[in-house]
């Protein structure tokens, strides 16, 4: 009970962490970014390669991640999605599925499709709690996920920079005539979220050490439903949403069935979203008319 | 969201399709074979002229099928060079039969691979070892069954390559029947008590193994105490699983699933401390060439495969003895696989050629050594001893009954038991 507890809290927590860089540009930007995942799946490589090939020390081989998904997420955003700022939510999405598998098939490319093992990048060792074991590696996921959290909150409501992006997800027109430079805004959350996918590529990674090219695709798609459940676009509803649905599903397998895990997983998903629409969270959007 | 969902299911089948192609290749062993009505037992080292009342003479023309260049060329060049060496061999015996082997590429495409069958048939091949790889073999083989060519593989694995092909056989063991084979060598051996298992739910390789396996360790009393499943999608968390084994008093867990989710199986175990005897099948092949994987964690894993290199039997010194000295590398098993299936061939003729007097096979049809070698192969007392397998028969369907044979990860390398 309590292991598949702790199971289920690691799990959810890097459900968590990605979740976080999903609601980050829904909320701001308000598109659905699906090639989060396969930059998730970059940061990885990224790492993996500094780490083993270079044996760059670990901090170095995730702030080397970091630096490259930012980048990554900037140019991803002015070369695909800028240019369709005007354009109708369905095309930014199709364009995003798009880049997705842009991403996949150049690593695919460049990395083949030979599964890589992460080396361990967390050294920490384990704690035992009664009969059962966190590894540090949980550990440190949960530490970084309340961190982030924390972090981002203070980051929106009390920054100059977050007050203008919280500005622009209202009403980009108005911030617009406020003085406020919307692409740029735009462009840096995509950065923060970017940079937050190489952290939780590295700490995906190190829980599940296999990287292949569509490491981040199934992951990104459960995360997303995370994002959903504790309400898009809410912080900390990515969080709850992440963990939640973590253990729901270490539950779901563990005492019903392994073979409906997943549909355990989102019939609760389901269930959530029939007796409240906009998630755990989630701020009623009222109509503008 | 649909959409994307849709595409990623898409995606990873593509991905996985690959990933199967590349491994389910490897081959296997099944159920005891039963060699108590042998005729004539061929050793595949050597002695091929039997005494019989009629010799096989004339020049055979032997096509192979196979991915000599492209991702998938280490099977394809390791089949045609061990096929060249028992060619050689055959041909240095001086028996009055000489075999000359045509090998042309496929790229593991099948529509090349096509291609590559007319070719041998612009040739005048007579039969054919290959396709090497399960995919180019479905689309050539549907061809060869039209046109009545005899097909041998020694490594296309999947039912689909035999079913309802009546000039297709297989040297290695099908899918599915590496369920029963790994069920029967576990029990022969005791290697266990309690047996878990942890396959892919979503995956016809993988469930149609554990059908098997569940079969018969029921049919031969092998307590299975925890059956758990993953799909592609939930192929990162195995805690449940291991956990089900480990409190089930699992001392054995059967992987009848791929190497990348196995290794992940691995570590997780080290983790938290479960150690078992895991025990995979052919998806299991590769798990040692993961690029930064840890290969003490997978010390002590057994495999059931038909082939070690550094086994001391006659027959495999001796092979990989002459492959080494030929070609400067140890032997896979596919090279055993095109190896056998070249004496396989042989010995066919000659069993063939005792029955029913001299046969000169120069200049014959390829259609009429096609019947002779399809009554002969589905013939149950024809049997072969060869690199992977001692008493080697075929069922009419094109499956191969041999024993099992299993080998063990030691030192980063497969050992055999």
């Amino acid at each position: 009970m309590l292991t598949n507890l702790i199971n289920g809290i690691s799990l959810g927590s890097v459900y968590a962490i990605i979740a976080l860089g999903y609601t980050m540009v829904y909320g701001i930007a308000k598109m659905l970014n699906f090639a989060h995942g396969d930059v998730i799946m970059i940061g990885g490589y990224a790492a993996f390669c500094t780490a083993t090939y270079w044996n760059w020390p670990p901090a170095f081989a995730v702030l080397f991640a970091i630096v490259v998904c930012t980048a990554l997420g900037i140019i991803i955003e002015k070369l695909a999605y800028k240019p369709l700022r005007e354009a109708t939510s369905l095309a930014v999405l199709i364009t995003a599925i798009g880049v997705s598998y842009f991403l996949q098939n150049s690593a695919l490319l460049i990395w083949s499709s030979n599964p890589k093992s992460f080396p361990n990048m967390i050294s920490i060792p384990s704690i035992t709690v009664g009969s059962a074991q966190i590894s540090g590696t949980a550990i440190v996921t949960i530490l970084a996920n309340i961190v982030i959290m924390i972090a981002l909150t203070i980051f929106t409501s009390k920054t100059k920079v977050g007050k203008a992006m919280r500005a622009v997800s209202e009403d980009k027109g108005a911030a617009q005539l406020m003085g406020i430079n919307v692409n740029q805004t735009i462009s840096l959350t995509f950065a923060i979220g970017s940079g937050l996918a190489a952290i939780a590529g590295v700490l995906l990674c190190s829980a599940y050490p296999t990287l292949m090219p569509t490491t981040g695709a199934m992951p990104g798609i459960k995360a997303f439903t995370a994002a959903v459940f504790g309400g898009i676009g809410s912080i900390p509803g990515a969080m709850i949403g992440g963990v939640l649905l973590g253990i729901i599903e270490i539950f779901g397998k563990a005492y019903i069935s392994t073979q409906l895990s997943d549909a355990i997983v989102f019939a609760v998903l389901i269930i959530v979203l029939i007796v409240k629409p906009t998630g755990l969270l989630g701020k009623p959007v009222r109509e503008k008319v | 969201m649909k959409k994307k969902l849709l595409s990623v299911v898409l995606a990873a089948t593509m991905v996985f399709s690959l990933v199967a192609c590349g491994s389910s290749e490897s081959n296997s062993s099944a159920e005891g074979a039963s060699s108590e009505s042998v005729a004539t037992t061929t050793d595949a080292s050597g002695d091929v002229a039997p005494a019989g009342d009629g010799a096989v003479t004339g020049t055979l023309k032997l096509g192979l099928i196979g991915p000599l260049t492209g991702g998938a060329a280490l099977y394809g060049t390791a089949c045609a060079n061990a096929a060249q060496l028992a060619v050689d061999e055959i041909n240095a015996q001086g028996t009055g039969l000489t075999v000359e082997l045509n090998a042309q590429d496929d790229e593991h495409d099948a529509e090349k691979s096509v291609n590559a069958y007319n070719n041998l048939k612009d040739w005048d091949a007579q039969a054919i070892v290959g396709c090497v790889t399960t995919t180019p073999c479905v689309a050539v083989s549907a061809e060869a069954y039209a046109d009545r060519m005899f097909m041998l593989t020694p490594s296309a694995s999947s039912t689909s390559v035999t079913e309802g092909k009546d000039n297709m056989f297989q040297l290695c063991f099908s899918d599915p029947n590496q369920g029963s084979a790994s069920a029967q060598y576990i029990y022969d051996n005791g290697l266990a008590t309690k047996v878990a298992i942890i396959y892919n739910n979503a995956d016809a390789y993988s469930t149609g193994i554990y059908q098997t396996f569940k079969a018969k360790a029921d049919e031969i009393g092998l307590e299975v105490v925890s059956e758990t499943t993953f799909t592609d999608d939930t192929a990162n968390d195995f805690s449940v699983q291991l956990n089900a084994a480990k409190d089930a008093g699992a001392d054995l867990v059967f992987l009848p699933i791929y190497y990348t989710p196995a290794s992940l199986i691995l570590q997780q175990a080290n983790t938290m401390g479960y150690a078992p005897t895991f025990f995979g099948v052919d998806g299991m092949d590769g798990i040692l060439d993961i690029e930064g994987f840890d290969t003490s964690l997978a010390e002590g894993v057994l495999l059931l495969t038909p082939f070690a290199a550094d086994a001391t039997d006659d027959l495999t010194v001796s092979f990989v003895n002459s492959y080494k000295s030929a070609y400067g590398d140890t032997p896979i098993q596919f090279a055993a696989d095109a190896y056998d299936c070249v004496y396989a061939i042989v010995a066919a003729l000659n069993f063939y050629a005792e029955k029913n007097g001299a046969l000169n096979v120069d200049g014959m049809s390829y259609d009429e050594l096609c019947e002779i070698l399809i009554s002969v192969f589905s013939d149950p007392n024809f049997s072969v001893d060869g690199l992977t397998g001692e008493g080697m028969t075929w069922t009419a369907k094109g499956e191969v009954n041999k024993a099992p044979k299993a080998v063990v990860i030691k030192d980063g390398a497969y050992a055999g038991m």
